[in-house]
């Protein structure tokens, strides 16, 4: 028997709230009435299963899974961290999916009309499964900045887009993983809609010389932590 | 607890991260239970379609079990059946799913088959949690989770039946704000 509880998953101190006015587009998208607390039964404690059948061996190289005639261009990088659960626990058999603009900052998506370069040995998708340390790895292109027409001379900073699975239905989570030192991230709406400072820090991956392949490219550690029910789980 | 990691937005150009064919489809040859179609559009505030949207659903087979090793069923859940789908929104802001009506939920408290959902877009910096009910089925009327909504905003939260004999629709539309604004939770 699972218990109800009425206490939220989401921590609403580090997570953006959804009217974000400098976020143009919040404007219209953002709910204006309460949110219903919701008791948690088997519904939001379990969530979908992905077995290792889902991603194929290649797909979290993107320098190299989607090549058409050549190699993929730009700066090589790993990527690489830890999902994590509520309690600190590695999340094992998690599916990681990532998308992300090329080296010149276009996306290959019709609506980005960006007059910068589409590079045809690079599409920008990956996809990973977490080990059963709880670690993922890729391989990709830094992406570069591009604008945007949220205000004046708007410039997304580099970024890369995380779409995670949890252990659970609560354990959902989308987001982004910003570059050390960018300029554009005290620029950014987006980056900037956290409450909490040191919540949006955590968007931030660091530079990781341990990563770093001698001669080939460049490492960064990005960990995760998930939401989740505050029950503390059974052992 | 550990500090979690914020969400941001899924932005406009998640399709081909996210899309690449069939993940709205959640029933194979095998899949136990009768299929339906479930469909509706996404609205933002002024009424307009949300082009750029995604609607994740989690959902029990046709008896109630969930394929997972939480639920205490799972032994007797349909291995045809997943339970889990993702649809993008078209030009016209409607999304689709080829499912199965879900069982309920064994209980003793009266709840009702539902399905729970996710919704993202450009322009949400997190994604909003709401579920979809069925306005044929007897039980939605005694749900204790519909029961605690105000009654107003209930329907917003309970998905018509349309369709012939042969295919069998249910529809919803969520309106992110506004006049009906959907119920949404926090899950």
């Amino acid at each position: 028997m699972i218990n109800k509880i009425l206490t939220p998953s989401i921590d609403w101190a580090v997570q953006p709230p959804y009217l974000h006015p400098p976020y143009k587009s919040t404007a219209k998208r953002s709910p204006q009435q309460s949110l219903i607390p919701l008791a948690h039964t088997i519904s939001e404690l379990t969530g979908p299963v992905y077995g290792h059948e889902s991603v194929k061996e290649g797909d979290s190289d993107l320098t190299t899974n989607t090549t058409v005639n050549g190699e993929a261009i730009g700066e090589r990088i790993i990527v690489t961290g830890r999902v994590l659960d509520a309690h600190g626990k590695p999340v094992r058999n998690s599916l990681l999916e990532i998308w992300q603009a090329n080296a010149c900052g276009r996306y290959i998506h019709k609506v980005d009309q960006h007059d910068a370069p589409l590079d045809p040995n690079f599409t920008g998708a990956g996809r990973c499964m977490t080990d059963e340390n709880g670690e993922y790895r890729f391989v990709t292109i830094k992406p570069g900045a591009y604008p945007w027409g949220n205000h004046e001379n708007a410039w997304r900073p580099a970024h890369i887009h995380f779409s995670v699975f949890g252990t659970d239905f609560l354990s959902r989570l989308v987001t982004q993983m910003y570059f050390p030192g960018d300029p554009l991230l005290a620029l950014d709406p987006i980056f900037n809609c956290i409450p909490d400072n040191k919540g949006a820090d955590r968007l931030i991956s660091s530079y990781a010389h341990d990563v770093t392949e001698e001669a080939w490219a460049l490492g960064y550690r990005f960990d995760i932590v998930l939401a989740g029910s505050k029950q503390t789980p059974f052992e | 607890m550990y500090p979690q990691t914020p969400s941001q937005t899924v932005g406009p150009f998640f399709s081909y991260g996210l899309f690449f064919g069939g993940e709205n489809i959640l029933v194979k040859d095998q899949t136990q239970g009768p299929r339906i179609i479930l469909t509706g559009q996404l609205f933002d505030g002024d009424g307009v379609p949300v082009k750029d949207g995604m609607i994740e659903i989690w959902q029990p087979d046709v008896n109630g079990y969930f394929n997972h090793p939480t639920d205490p069923n799972q032994a007797k859940a349909d291995p045809n059946f997943a339970g889990f789908g993702r649809s993008e929104t078209t030009d016209a802001g409607t999304y689709r799913f080829d499912t199965v009506k879900p069982g309920a939920i064994p209980s003793n408290d009266g709840t009702a088959p539902y399905i729970n959902v996710r919704v993202f877009a450009r322009g949400m910096l997190i994604d909003a949690v709401t579920r979809i009910y069925f306005a044929d089925e007897a039980a939605t009327a005694t749900d204790p989770v519909l029961a605690a909504i105000d009654p107003a905003r209930r329907d917003t939260l309970i998905a018509q039946r349309e369709g012939s004999k042969i295919l069998t629709i249910y529809r919803l539309d969520i309106r992110l704000q506004g006049t009906n604004e959907t119920i949404f939770f926090d899950a």
